[in-house]
């Protein structure tokens, strides 16, 4: 039953946007962000979504897989879209009892619910087409800089790592563990919230401690094995540049400050 | 030549209450003395709590003794300069098969080893490559680990040693949580590299049949080494094996068994084929 | 009081969504106060089928009965069957969660709605019927040696007075000493209480000496089911599955085909050696 996350997990299939360097996705995805934030106008976001359509198409990830997963989150942007529909105040356009709809609520609500879809397709095409090993090195690499002031890059990488590999073995620890407590007359559904979180408790102890074991065996081995940290470390798949990157970046290039530009100029303004 | 050496080693266990006052202190290794030969298969044998655990951890400076010294290739493992050569030249697999396996695919998990040491990027895939051949692994170098049987994650982490081209591979009771096809796996890859690739191979265990073809045998009980000898010599102690907590294979038991019944049987014996030679010739 | 499985078969969605087989038509008569072993490799079905049995999974077709009740049936208490039905996981690891062994002991008492002081009465029993030392009754379970460890987790099963324990791999990661303890511990009490005991395990070593009847699973599917020496006749077929028999039964046949006129079919040590030095003096 807990298995069956599925939000942005790895689609495996062959594409250029497949074979592109992690880092090329990660300051793609900021950059892409970024310029959502920056449109004031229409057709900034419109060069946006044909932008993002060319991106899915060239990932040959089916559309429909990609959206499967957003089920919840289409809960939360609808709240968010109706809130700002009636809150936000301006020239009325439709007025019934004590609710009343506004041109600029109308505006508003589009342009969130617009801006909300596309962060989140955006960002999953990025861990669509990589692998958690992936991204976590684009991560070390790519944010190397961030040393300068202290970060632990590689330990944050290598953090991430560990806990993909290991979220999967705890989930089918957790059930094992629930079918042993239930194997003892446990009752986890009735009850209260109260009487529901104390028969938790039977379930989070042993899956806690199991936790700290693991843990601390594989500090062990990690350190049987030579582990100190990243320097002096060599990679066995270090990440290397292509020319298809160079030219993804300029791609990017041209996208963020060609649609910043559109996006922003005065005669579009139509708001 | 030796490659591990160990004298007067002591280690103990402090326990402390809530307050942080010593309620208890447990020699968990009680001044062991033992020396292991080069491209030897040693077997270490105690019941659980005897101190094997404790003792194989010193192999690999994981633990350092707090009194007496082990050697491992030459170097004293106090020594901080030569840690990581020690850790290097003694590799180490630990029980548990998921608690050691570091990456999300399994040639990368072998690769990380010699990633830490600093091996250059091409000699750590033919590294990576003979290590899997070695294990019989190499066909799943691109498999999760999630997706392997029990047996086939100790072999992925004794390459994943190997691939650090150790001297010495310790063993912690590798088979302790393997069903029988898994456990047998994992003792034919290890009696392999024994034999093929020359490695020392110190296998720390409770199975008695693990230990019959080991070249020598030391036996621990309350943190000391209390039998060393021969696969036969060492079976031929039945009864003191029992007082240890221990047991003999069941061949073994079964001559003993028969000589109890008053037949001339010599001792240790420990294949079928021995037992029903000797028996024929009655 | 007992329980017949009626041709279930039990497939589950694996990750890729394609469907595999956990059982495949397994029927089984549990009757009163058997000491039955359930043999098969990892994978093979075993504890897939065990958990059927007190009705943590639900088959996907075919039907379990208790005391001629279907399980499967609305309206029927699983809370109650998981009470008669006693499983113990293979690592205590997994349910030891309380502060002292008692309390944790009382856990399962409780959870079928008695008094206080009627699961503590059920708990310190089931400690002693486990052979629990009382000096540790009160200590942490997280303390405790695997072999103790694995006595209070039996106990807390055993404080529901079931009809039936069902034991996944008891012996798993025990010493010698330890798992001749445990596996004696549990003749006792089956002795003791009469109660029904199924024992899992994927050595036959392990089952020889204890149980009236092997069920060997393969594939899911029941490979055999029979009194032990019946099953260790077949074993050829066992290592074709990849199980074996005990050593004793390869020593035996091994000398019955040397010309030694001995019953290849004993299952233990001691009866192994009688019949030796019998065949021996008959010579």
């Amino acid at each position: 039953m807990l298995r069956d996350i599925t939000l942005g997990q790895y689609y495996q299939t062959e594409s250029v946007i497949h074979r592109l360097d992690p880092r090329v996705k990660l300051l793609g995805t900021v950059l892409f962000f970024v310029t959502l934030f920056c449109f004031k106008n229409p057709v900034g976001y419109a060069v946006a979504i044909v932008f993002l359509a060319v991106v899915i198409f060239l990932s040959r990830v089916p559309f429909l897989y990609m959206i499967r997963g957003m089920k919840t989150i289409v809960v939360l942007m609808l709240i968010t879209v109706i809130l700002n529909l009636f809150v936000t105040q301006g020239d009325p356009v439709f007025s019934y009892w004590k609710i009343t709809i506004t041109k600029q609520g109308i505006v508003q609500a589009a342009t969130i619910a617009l801006r909300i879809s596309l962060l989140i397709i955006g960002s999953s095409i990025m861990t669509l087409t990589t692998t958690p090993n992936h991204l976590t090195d684009g991560m070390e690499k790519g944010l190397r800089f961030l040393r300068v002031i202290k970060v632990p890059v590689h330990e944050i990488a290598m953090m991430m790592s560990i806990a993909l590999r290991f979220i999967p073995i705890l989930l089918e620890e957790t059930d094992k563990i629930m079918k042993a407590q239930l194997a003892r007359g446990a009752d986890l559904e009735s009850g209260n919230l109260f009487k529901r979180i104390k028969a938790m408790v039977p379930i989070l102890v042993p899956l806690f401690i199991s936790a700290f074991r693991r843990a601390n065996d594989l500090a062990n081995a990690m350190e049987a094995r030579c582990y100190r940290g990243g320097d002096g470390r060599t990679k066995m798949k270090p990440l290397k540049y292509h020319t298809r990157d160079a030219v993804a970046y300029i791609i990017l290039f041209v996208y963020t400050v060609g649609s910043i530009f559109v996006g922003r100029l005065w005669i579009f303004n139509i708001f | 030549m030796e490659i591990v050496r160990a004298k007067d080693v002591v280690y103990e266990y402090i326990r402390r209450d809530d307050e942080g006052n010593i309620v208890g202190i447990t020699k968990a290794v009680d001044h062991v003395n033992l020396g292991i030969n080069k491209g030897d298969f040693v077997a270490i044998l105690g019941h659980n709590g005897s101190g094997k655990s404790t003792l194989a951890k010193h192999f690999n400076a994981i633990f350092l003794p707090e009194e007496g010294t082990v050697w491992v290739d030459g170097m004293d493992t106090s020594d901080e300069e030569h840690l990581w050569d020690i850790r290097q030249s003694a590799g180490m697999v630990f029980q548990n098969p998921d608690n050691q396996i570091i990456a999300q695919v399994v040639e990368e998990d072998v690769g990380f080893g010699p990633e830490n040491i600093g091996v250059p990027t091409e000699e750590i895939w033919k590294r990576v490559e003979e290590s899997l051949k070695a294990v019989g692994m190499y066909e799943f170098r691109k498999y999760s680990p999630n997706k392997l049987s029990g047996g086939q994650k100790q072999r992925i982490s004794i390459a994943g040693v190997l691939a650090m081209k150790p001297k010495c591979i310790v063993l912690d009771e590798p088979t302790a949580m393997l069903d029988p096809k898994g456990r047998k796996e994992v003792l034919e890859a290890v009696h392999e590299l024994n034999k093929k690739e020359g490695v020392t191979v110190i296998l720390i265990t409770h199975y008695m049949e693990e230990v019959i073809d080991a070249d020598k045998v030391f036996v621990m009980d309350g943190g000391q080494v209390v039998m060393q000898g021969t696969p036969k010599q060492v079976f031929s102690l039945v009864d003191e094996l029992k007082e240890l907590r221990l047991d003999v294979p069941q061949v073994t038991l079964l001559a003993y068994e028969l000589k109890k019944r008053g037949i001339n049987l010599p001792d240790g014996i420990l294949t079928t084929e021995e037992l029903v030679q000797n028996l024929r010739g009655i | 009081m007992s329980l017949i499985v009626d041709h279930i078969s039990y497939t589950y969605d694996a990750k890729s969504g394609i469907p595999v087989v956990g059982l495949d038509d397994v029927s089984l008569v549990i009757p009163d106060g058997q000491f039955i072993g359930v043999i098969g490799h990892t994978g093979s079905g075993k504890s897939t089928l065990m958990q059927h049995l007190n009705g943590l999974l639900k088959a996907t077709s075919g039907t379990i009965y208790y005391n001629g009740e279907d399980i499967y049936e609305k309206g029927f208490d699983l809370k109650k069957l998981r009470s008669k039905v006693g499983l113990v996981f293979q690592y205590p690891e997994h349910q030891l969660f309380a502060e002292t062994v008692f309390a944790d002991v009382c856990y399962g008492p409780t959870n079928l709605g008695l008094s206080k002081k009627e699961c503590e009465l059920r708990a310190y029993d089931a400690l002693k019927k486990v052979g629990f030392p009382d000096d540790l009754i009160f200590t942490s379970p997280f303390e405790l040696s695997g072999g103790q460890k694995r006595r209070a987790a039996i106990a807390g099963v055993l404080a529901m007075k079931p009809e039936i324990l069902i034991l996944d791999e008891p012996t798993a990661g025990l010493d010698p000493k330890g798992r001749d303890e445990i596996l004696g511990q549990i003749k006792k009490l089956r002795q003791e209480e009469n109660i029904t005991v199924i024992l899992v395990s994927h050595s036959m070593d392990d089952v020889a000496e204890y149980v009236d009847r092997i069920v060997v699973l393969n594939h899911g599917k029941v490979f055999l089911d029979n009194t032990p020496g019946e099953v260790f006749k077949c074993y050829r077929e066992l290592e074709e599955i990849g199980l074996s028999a005990p050593q004793v039964t390869y020593i035996m046949h091994a000398l019955s085909e040397s010309g030694l006129k001995v019953n290849p079919e004993v299952t233990t040590i001691s009866e192994a050696a009688d019949e030796i030095a019998a065949a021996l003096k008959r010579c």
